[in-house]
């Protein structure tokens, strides 16, 4: 029988111009593996498609990955535009290459967890459970 | 903490998106609270166009489904879109990929587009989905399209829900008698033979013509069969008018109060028996007495039919809590 049930609903979502979305894909199916329901863009969201997207789809988590270097100019501008449709309690996490000395500010912007490259997808999983409702 | 839903009623008919999106994932958890939001929005409902796009796997849907919005957008309607894909029976986990087809609508704030996993439904139409029709048709969109998870029931499901049902089909299934025998060429409305721009379209055509040759009267609506290719656009326009023209057909024979005695029907049967076999199953009370009746059944101190009557009953009786 369908039972009421409150599924953990996660975007993945890949801004910037860079042309790879291996990695993103792998964790896409990682937590969709662990019961999640994953929402997957694919590549070149711009900020305003992604915060868009977060607000249609009502999603807990947005997940961000980025190998480009573009991150300090996009990651802001999402949680800007977040914040103006009020998604103030969703969950933002970034994966991809990010220089340690960006960690510090970026985390300021209100993004809660910074994974590297060949970060076990386990732990990512472990997170989100730790950090939703 | 519980979610004013008048409140996000109140928004919704305003327009605010945020609150049409936290509506839905209400509708989708089958809470109380959705079944009181649908109570106080069911009757700004009833205006929208609906429409179900079904077809195989892969067959082109998404990829239809936004050269369908670029169209109605054109035509400066507001579309929704639900968009469902399987969910894993197994981890109840789901990747919802529909949307990477419609990206460039992303930013359009006329259309919204909601993904949704097909959950626990068997294989039909999702639970919650026509719930979320109904949120989308108070938002105030004029166009709302229906992506099933291209298999099996949810394909007939889609019926219940959808006003104009487009079927789609691709050169080069080989089992078109398949098609025929499972009762699915019926519920199509507007035939399209997407991916024509590869070899077999032609035939496609043929066996697709004869199928409807064979069970049609002559009266009424005539089912086109259109050919498309969704990747380029080829043919998407002609599509969307046989769409608005089966509408007007609708509208124009007096059809379509039929059409919408019938779907509300079927949802109203729909939600009794999930009703029913809900408090069955989560009410202590109903458990407690359902197991007795089971041991009864099977020491033969009672049958199967008595103890159903028995359960019923008992149903109807016990308060609403
Ligand atoms: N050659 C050709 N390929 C097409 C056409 N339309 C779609 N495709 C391709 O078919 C593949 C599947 O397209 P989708 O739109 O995702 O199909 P779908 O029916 O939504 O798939 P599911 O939702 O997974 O069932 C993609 O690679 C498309 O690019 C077409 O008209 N011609
Ligand atoms: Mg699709």
């Amino acid at each position: 029988m369908t039972e009421a049930e409150q599924k953990i609903r996660v975007l993945i979502a890949k801004p910037g111009l860079d042309g790879h979305d291996r990695g993103a894909k792998v964790v896409a199916r990682a937590l969709r593996d662990a019961g999640f329901e994953v929402i997957y863009t694919g590549l070149r969201q711009t900020p305003e498609q992604v915060a868009e997207t977060a607000l249609q789809e009502d999603v807990d988590v947005v997940g961000l990955s980025i190998l480009s270097g573009a991150h300090m100019r996009l990651f802001p501008e999402i949680m800007k535009l977040l914040k103006e449709r009020k998604m103030k309690d969703v969950l933002v996490i970034a994966g991809g290459i990010i220089p340690e000395d960006d960690v510090k500010p970026l985390k300021k912007l209100g993004i809660k967890a910074i994974f590297g490259p060949g970060t076990p997808t386990g732990e990512i999983v472990e997170f989100i459970r730790k950090h939703t409702k | 903490m519980t979610p004013d839903t008048t409140d996000l009623v109140k928004q919704l008919l305003k327009g605010n998106r945020r609150a049409a999106a936290r509506l839905m994932t209400l509708a989708e958890s089958l809470s109380p609270e959705a079944h009181s939001a649908i109570k106080q929005l069911y009757p700004h409902t009833g205006k929208a166009h609906i429409i179900g796009i079904t077809g195989p796997p892969g067959s082109g849907k998404s990829t239809l489904v936004d050269k369908l919005i670029e169209q109605f957008r054109n035509q400066k309607l507001k579309v929704g879109v639900v968009a469902v894909d399987p969910s894993s029976p197994f981890t109840g986990g789901a990747l919802l990929g529909d949307r990477i087809r419609m990206n460039r609508f992303a930013s359009d704030h006329d259309v919204f587009i909601r993904s949704m996993g097909s959950r626990g439904s068997l294989g039909g139409l999702a639970w919650a989905t026509h719930d979320i029709v109904h949120i989308l048709d108070a938002l105030g969109k004029d166009i709302i399209l229906v992506e099933t998870v291209g298999a099996g029931q949810a394909e007939v499901d889609i019926i219940q829900l959808a006003e104009t049902v487009v079927l789609l089909s691709v050169p080069g299934l080989g089992d078109d008698i398949q098609t025929i025998k499972a009762g699915i060429m019926e519920i199509g409305n507007v035939f399209t033979i997407n991916k024509s721009d590869l070899d077999g379209a032609d035939r496609r055509y043929v066996e697709i013509q004869s199928a409807l040759n064979l069970g049609q009267e002559t009266k009424g609506w005539q089912p086109p069969i259109i050919k498309v290719v969704a990747t380029t656009g080829e043919g998407v326009e002609e599509l969307t008018k046989a769409i608005q023209d089966h509408h007007s057909y609708l509208v124009e024979s007096g059809e379509i109060a039929q059409n919408r005695e019938q779907r509300c029907s079927a949802q109203l049967e729909t939600i009794v028996e999930h009703s029913f076999i809900r408090k069955l199953f989560t009410d202590p009370e109903e458990q407690t007495l359902f197991q007795e009746l089971v041991k009864e059944v099977n020491s033969r101190k009672t049958d199967p039919y008595t103890a159903a009557e028995k359960l019923i009953l008992h149903l109807i009786k016990t308060p609403k809590k």
